[in-house]
This record gives C-alpha cells, structure tokens and sequence, in this order.
C-alpha cells in the first residue's frame, strides 16, 4: 500500500492511501484524517475521508501548499502505529428488491445499459454467478456492509460489503449515466453500493429501493433532527429485505413522523475482521438483535 | 421589505460567497459562481461583500420592489432597466417602491449578480443563505425563483447611487476564454502525447454546463496508460476507486470530455481527474456561455499562487474604489 499524494490546484491536497479498496486502505486514511484534525493546523479549512483516499482543503494565504504537504506527510508516518478499532453503529435499512419504481426507470434507460434483455438485478445476479434473484438478494442482504465514504451529493453513503473479496458483488456502472434515479435507490457500482440520498442523475445498478429518508433538509423526520445527513464514515449497515406491505406501512409511518430505524451501538476492530470475517459479522449481528 | 417576483428569468437562485465545512458528507459550498462579482455588486449597494444576492443565468428577471433601495447588477452583460428605463451595469442605481426592475438580452457573459441593498434575507441554513438545488437545502426553499415568489429584503438605508466598479477591475474571460490548470491527480493515467494534445486542442464549453460543472467539447480523446483496473474501481480505464473531488477538478469520463466541477460540486465519484483549474480563474468559468472557445493552460504551484494575488488585488482594488 503506496500513499501518493497530489496538489488539487492551489487549495487542496489529495491522498491516495491505496489504488485499489480495501478496508486497510479506507483505515489508514481515516487514521491520518483523525490526526489532522486533531492537530488544528491554521488554514485547514475541509477534511474529507473517502473510500481509499482523502482530500484536504486548505486557504494558501495562511499555510503554504508546501509546507501544508510537508504537515501531511508527518501525520502519515505517525498515524501509521494508530489502532484500527472503531466505535461505531450499526443502522438497519430495510430495502424492497425489484421494486416498481427503479423498475421502471432502469427499463425507461435500458439503452444505456450493458444487457438491455435484463434487469440490474438479474445482470448483477448472472456476472457474479448468483442463483437468480433469490440468490442475489441473499448474497446483498447477508453480510452487514461498511460506510467507507459519504458524498456526492448530500449524505450519500459508499457501502463495501464486508464478506471476502472472492465473495463480493461486483458490477460495472451503465455504459452512460441515467439522468434520473429514484430518490433512496439501492444502487450499485464496482464494489460499492451505495443509498441515493435524492433524486438525480446516477450510473449504478439499481437493485430496490428504501422506505427510509437518509437525508433531510428540512430536519422533519425525527432520527434527522439532530443533523440532516444520517451516515458517517465507519457506519455499518444490514440490509434487511422486505415486501410492498411493509415497504407501504413504512413509508406511512415515516410520513406520521413515528417510524425510527433499528440502530445499536458497536466496536468495529480491523484486526478481528481480518482474522474472522464471519465470527465479526456475527457479533455485529449480535448488538443489533439484542441476543 | 420584499421583492415581488414577477417573472424568475431561466434559473435564477439566492446566492452569497458559500457554504464551506460539509464538503466530507457531500454537501457542497455552493455560492456564487463568480464571487468577484458577487463582491462587487454587494459592495456598489453598500452591503458587506458576501451579502446574499440573487445570481440569474442567461437571462434576467423580472422583480417588484416594495420597498426603496439601491440595486447593482454585475457580471454578464445583461442590461438592466427600471420602469423600462436602461441603468448602467457594475453601477449603483436606487429603485423606488413600486417600480419594477427587468433585464435586456445577454451580451456577454453568463451569470449577473444583482445585489439589493440590505441583501437577500432568506434563513441562513448551515451558516450561509446560498441554494444548493439538487439538495433542496438554503436559499428560497431550496430551489430557483419562481413566479409570485416573495423575497424578503434586509433593513438599511443602501448606498448612493452613481458608484461604479472602475473598468479595469471588471474581470472577464478572452477569446478564447483560458483556464489555468495545475496538472496532478490522476494525470499519470494518461500519455505523454495526450497530455501534450489536452493543452494544445481548443475546447468548447458544452451545453451541459451548470453550477455543479461545466462540460468541455471537441478536443481530442485522451490515451490511457495500460493498467490492470485496481479492484473496486470498475473497468473503465477512466475509472477509479470513488474518491473526493477536489473544486476546479477536471474529470474526463471515458477520456472524451473534460468536467471541470464547480460550486454546486458532486463531492466524490470514480472518474479519474487530470488536474484542477487554479482558484483564480473559477470566476471566469461562471462567466462562460454554451460553445466558448477555452484552452486549458497549463500552470506550476508558483503561477498558480501569483494568479492568486492578482485575483485578491482585483478585490482589494474594488473596496478601494467603493471603499
């Protein structure tokens, strides 16, 4: 793992932790991003983690780019010994697979997509050797998945399936972007999934849909009212498949302002998820049903 | 106080100088694409230089006044009128209550500021009254001006009229319009030739070009350096781990045509950058319409920090002569 690093123009420093993801990759970005931001540089403006890098902006009238670089390399050579444990949560987020309204968009742009005889879900099925959507929605919704970045747009979280590489789901994105994507899609590219957070252009698969606002600017929805973005990096997530009942008694609740995700407090270690991916999937599991 | 809308213009929004601070969960800074002139109509008005005021895109609005106030358009050429009566652009002018401010058709440019005198009092969400429209977050509900929109104006007297930005300190792009790029990022995907060729071809500002980006047209494709794609990032060679995108970061999907990111930035995504337009020359690209021909000019760290100080003097030269 090579860290590079790059000015962005004349305001940003990018760091490459890794080219190719991994949650080694997301961690030690994370560890430098912890550091920076504990040591207050001046002219440090935004600190943004994301999937296997970073990005740094910083006001050059107040620390020049140089020495701003020099600050950075610093903090990757000591937060090399930081610990790879994380006090975290884990969010329950129930999705309907197949739904009709990423049905019908995925079909309004299937001239866009590699296999226009198919849909996301069974081409995504059939590339990663899944048995049908049956098989595709047990291998999404099995394991939990981890928030290795947010953005894009507001609140957006970038979700990497904690299974075994051999094991992850891998799709490619649409040969060219839709312009529209269903508000809180459960979509999919490379390795990432991802929730969008709104409506907009996008080039993920699109797998389901969500009944649960991850994003609200207006802060009416009760579990948003404490900020209007609900993920952070290092969130972990369980998908929790569900049909159009419930799906349609959940979005009612949502709109009654009563409806709360399940979310329950969690210690993430990396060094445990390597050495036993499936027995950390099982503890996690574990905080989030109380047994 | 308040401003009547009677007809929006084709997109126009509540803007002041941004939003910074929540870039890392994917929302942007937003505010005025061009802040130089931004800063100049706010100043003409007598308002502090980041006031809120109202950016509109290619064609102007059409606002009632309730109130009496001093108004400055800046920016594109777009020649405002009150009553019908033509006023000067980059220059302070009083509107009266009742009387209704319009626009003739662009000249040049893209975007002009209008700056009202007590600014745009729209709430301040996360610590600015800018619009970020693709998250329905600040500005009037989160969205451009519709008709019978309502705008409430802040208090003050407004400045007198009669001042204007000396000519000088009026900062447009050329012909063709260049934007200064320090190379970096992921630069090394591509090869040499095509790096060469990237300066050298003359692009045009496609019609897909908004506050989140400006799309280029017509250069030549761009080569790859053969890789095996790392896992994670798809099998595009112009694909990459999703990572940030830095403001002025210029993405080429596919290798074909240039984004450079704005205001409105998407925050991250997985299309390799060749570089970063410098901070100086951001303004400029707010003032560029659909097929202006651009070159991309290639820049050092060194350049890019002397383009700095020369835009800041520009702004200090513009207090100066409002002061």
């Amino acid at each position: 793992m090579k860290t590079r690093y790059s000015f962005g123009g004349d305001e940003h420093i990018f760091v490459e932790c890794d080219e190719e993801m991994s949650l080694e990759a997301f961690f030690k970005g994370m560890s430098i991003t912890t550091a920076l931001r504990e040591a207050k540089i001046k002219g440090v403006t935004e600190i943004c983690p994301a999937n296997a890098s970073f990005q740094v902006r910083f006001d050059p009238d107040v620390i020049a780019p140089d020495a701003m670089m020099a600050e950075l390399k610093a903090l990757e050579a000591a937060a090399q010994a930081a610990p790879s444990t994380l006090e975290t949560r884990i969010i329950e987020v129930p999705v309907y697979y197949n739904d009709p309204w990423t049905h019908e968009t995925l079909m309004r742009f299937r001239e866009r997509h590699q296999d226009p005889t198919s849909t996301d879900v069974e081409y995504t099925a059939r590339i990663n050797n899944l048995d049908g959507v049956d098989g595709f929605v047990k291998a999404h919704s099995g394991a939990p998945w981890f928030v290795s970045m947010v953005g894009f747009v507001a609140g957006l979280p970038f979700l990497y399936q904690m299974v075994d590489r051999a094991r992850q789901i891998q799709s490619p994105k649409y040969l060219r972007p839709r312009t529209d994507t269903p508000r809180l899609t459960v979509g999919h590219g490379g390795c990432f999934g991802c929730i969008y957070s709104v409506r907009g252009a996008g080039g993920y698969q699109m797998f389901g849909i969500t009944p649960m606002p991850i994003y609200d600017p207006n802060q009416t929805v009760p579990y948003l009212q404490d900020f209007m973005c609900l993920f952070k990096p290092g969130d972990i997530v369980k998908w929790k498949p569900i049909g159009r009942e419930e799906y349609d008694n959940t979005v009612a609740e949502v709109d009654a302002g009563r409806w709360m995700p399940r979310i329950a407090p969690v210690t993430f270690s990396l060094a445990e998820f390597q050495k036993d991916i499936d027995g950390t999937n099982a503890r996690i599991m574990e905080a989030l049903n109380g047994h | 106080m308040a401003i009547n809308v009677i007809k929006p213009g084709l997109s126009t929004t509540v803007q002041d100088l941004g939003r910074p601070g929540y870039y890392h969960i994917g929302i942007p800074t937003s505010g005025a694409m061009d802040t130089l002139s931004l800063a100049a109509a706010n100043l003409l008005v007598g308002n502090p230089a980041g006031a809120a005021a109202l950016e509109a895109v290619f064609m102007g609005p059409e606002l009632e006044f309730t109130t009496d106030v001093t108004v400055a358009v800046t920016g594109a050429e777009m020649p405002p009128k009150v009553d019908g009566q033509e006023q000067a652009g980059w220059t302070a002018f009083r509107v009266k209550k009742g009387q209704v401010l319009s626009f003739g058709f662009l000249k040049a440019g893209a975007r002009a500021y209008i700056a009202v005198s007590g600014g745009i009092d729209v709430p301040v969400v996360l610590g600015s009254r800018s619009t970020y429209t693709l998250g329905a977050l600040g500005g009037f509900e989160g969205r451009k001006l519709q008709s019978g929109d309502v705008l409430p104006v802040g208090g003050g007297a407004g400045a007198a009229e009669g001042r204007t930005v000396p000519e000088g300190l009026r900062r447009r792009p050329g012909t063709p319009a260049e934007l200064r790029m320090l190379p970096g990022l992921y630069w090394h995907r591509i090869t040499e030739a095509a790096g060469v060729r990237f300066f050298e071809d003359t692009w045009k500002v496609a019609p897909e070009a908004d506050r989140i980006g400006y799309r280029f047209k017509a250069g030549r494709p761009l080569e790859f350096v053969d890789r095996e794609q790392p896992f994670g990032a798809g099998s595009d060679p112009s694909n990459i781990v999703d990572a940030c995108y830095p403001y002025g970061s210029v993405q080429v999907p596919g290798g074909t045509e240039p984004i450079v990111l704005h205001r409105d930035a998407v925050s991250g995504g997985g299309y390799f950058m060749v570089g970063t337009v410098v901070s100086a020359d951001m303004d400029l690209i707010g003032q560029l319409q659909p097929h202006t021909p651009t070159k991309f000019v290639k820049v050092t760290m060194e350049q890019a920090l002397a383009a700095r100080r020369d835009r800041k003097a520009v702004l200090e030269g513009i207090v100066a002569a409002l002061g």
